[in-house]
């Protein structure tokens, strides 16, 4: 919902030559820091800058493979499409803001979901995209979800999310913001058939989709840096009228405040993963 | 004839001054109310009111959110806007509710969650998902009336029910009007446009299937006739109860849950 702002920090996901690759692609240069990386060094680096940390966006598809074993994904419900449930139409009509994202980025969605093996243990993963109008959750983004939480409970096997989203999307209404509670109420069966859910969230995690799914693990994981919050940071300045301090809603804020159990980087999340699924987890 | 009016209109009437608040209705409706306050980890939020009371002869649980009337009174109740902690105690109180078998009503009333740093400190996106997953599998009927504005999650987070009704001129949104205007047509002054793009009335709600019924306002609002909107309130409220009461527990989860499930409308190409 809150996708004017995140567009406007220098870091957006969404801003176009974020990367300022230099013309051989040979080279990279930080974003937030201005270093000169190789761009094999990057890549190989989960394009985390070497010198200062910076967390780059990832894909989707990017995402799963850090995260899972090798050709062990299998994607689910990729059939499922969008449309324009309720005629909508503000700068563009809402079918043409679809066709252009999906062209776009390739994906059908913002979210891929699917079966895969984490170590050898399998898992349901959702994997949000944000460059899919913003990561929001819509009609199909909330059945994909409901689907691979059904997955987990009925294969009784874990359950894992990666999130990056604006919140609801609010081309359909009411709709998207009931594709919350879809969602948990979901969730809230996972969670009585005793399967571990770990989400981990990713640069940016707000409003809808973190007041749902997105926050409902049993285990939360943050990536440094990113943004994490209820309302957006300019809602918030617009409301109470003053600046908000330096690192607010930062994964380091919210872990300050008792609201995620870790901050870990890139490189490491596969494997404390792994060992959070090795302690938690008997398959019954 | 009444005339039609356009979904601005109606938002207009639904945030109109003299329109009721739940404390207009509570004692129209209630006897015997009493007010439960603190969630019990941080504070009490007078945004959302919890209690129980008597419907007729019998006992329920009762969670409205209130905007305030006097201008101290609004400042108090934050203009209905809640924290964490309103909707933490309201948890409380609907888990005490399901602990000693009473039902549920809730009313909702708020333009929405309170964008604020105490707010994102405390946790509000956790407070309100917490809520969603924990409605949802509470074993008492839960009955939900959109009084006035149904504020996105701010709504939501007290929201879930068995079934939802909502007065004839109270709207429900994912977003505000104005929010949606600034964000998506890029220009506030375009509330009217989203408010009819965005499908938020009561009407409209109830053709997409997001609500289930429409309880009637006298002519011109709520505010001309505040008796006469609660008995409105209070005929539909005793309907829905006497179904729900007798439902064996187990289905009426089960239809609860399908409820949710069935929410969202989109298109599933065949596999090749």
């Amino acid at each position: 919902m809150f996708i004017d702002w995140i567009n406007k920090r220098k870091d957006s996901p969404d801003k176009k030559n974020v990367f300022k690759e230099i013309p051989d692609g040979l080279w990279i240069k930080c974003p937030q820091c201005n270093q000169i990386i190789y761009s094999k060094d990057w890549k190989e680096n989960f394009k985390v800058c070497i010198k200062c940390g910076y967390h780059s966006p990832l894909s989707a598809y990017e995402r799963i493979e850090i995260l899972t074993d090798e050709n062990s994904f299998k994607e689910t419900d990729e059939n499922l499409l969008s449309y324009d449930i309720l005629g909508f139409h503000d700068t563009k009509p809402y079918s043409q803001r679809l066709l252009e994202a999906q062209r776009e980025t390739g994906l059908k969605e913002a979210v891929i979901t699917g079966i895969a093996t984490i170590d050898g243990i399998p898992v349901n993963m959702i994997v949000m995209d944000f460059k899919f109008i913003g990561g929001s959750m819509g009609s199909v983004v909330g059945e994909k979800v409901t689907r691979a939480i059904e997955r987990s409970i009925n294969d009784n096997i874990p359950l894992i999310s990666v999130i990056a989203s604006g919140g609801a999307r609010m081309q359909e209404g009411l709709i998207s913001l009931f594709q919350m509670a879809k969602t948990s109420a979901a969730i809230g069966k996972l969670d009585r058939a005793r399967i571990p859910y770990i989400c981990i969230l990713t640069h940016p995690s707000t409003a809808g989709v973190l007041a749902s799914f997105g926050s409902l693990g049993d285990i939360i994981i943050a990536e440094p840096g990113a943004l994490i919050g209820f309302a957006g940071p300019r809602v918030i300045e617009q409301t109470i009228k003053q600046k908000l301090p330096e690192g607010f809603q930062t994964a380091e804020f919210v872990l300050e405040h008792g609201m995620i159990d870790m901050v870990v980087e890139r490189k490491k999340l596969k494997p404390t993963i792994s060992l959070l699924l090795k302690l938690l987890w008997r398959k019954k | 004839m009444k005339k039609e009016l356009t979904p601005w209109e109606r938002i207009l009437l639904a945030r109109h001054p003299q329109r009721p608040t739940f404390l207009d209705y509570l004692p129209e409706l209630f006897d015997d109310f009493i007010e439960l306050h603190g969630d019990r980890y941080f504070g009490d939020d007078p945004a959302i009111i919890t209690g129980f009371g008597f419907f007729g002869e019998e006992r329920v649980a009762i969670i409205g959110q209130e905007k305030g009337k006097t201008v101290q009174d609004k400042i108090k109740r934050n203009f209905g806007m809640p924290h964490p902690e309103g909707y933490r105690k309201a948890l409380r109180i609907m888990k005490l509710a399901e602990k000693f078998d009473i039902p549920i009503f809730s009313f909702i009333d708020t333009p929405g969650a309170y964008p604020g740093i105490g707010a994102e400190e405390r946790g509000q996106a956790m407070a309100i998902a917490l809520n969603l997953k924990e409605m949802s599998l509470l074993r008492v009927p839960i009955i939900v009336v959109i009084l006035s504005e149904g504020g996105s999650g701010g709504a939501l987070g007290i929201g879930i029910g068995d079934y939802i009704l909502i007065l004839e001129n109270a709207y429900y949104s994912v977003i505000s009007p104005e929010g949606c205007a600034s964000i998506l047509f890029r220009d506030s002054n375009k509330a009217p446009e989203a408010a009819s793009a965005l499908k938020i009335t009561a009407e409209d709600l109830l053709k997409l299937g997001l609500v289930d019924e429409i309880i009637s306002e006298p002519e011109g609002g709520a505010h001309m006739d505040i008796i006469k909107t609660a008995e409105n309130i209070r005929n539909a409220l005793k309907k829905v109860y006497l179904i729900l009461k007798n439902k064996p527990v187990d289905i009426l989860l089960k239809e609860r849950y399908e409820k949710l499930r069935n929410y969202g409308k989109f298109v599933e190409e065949v596999k090749k």
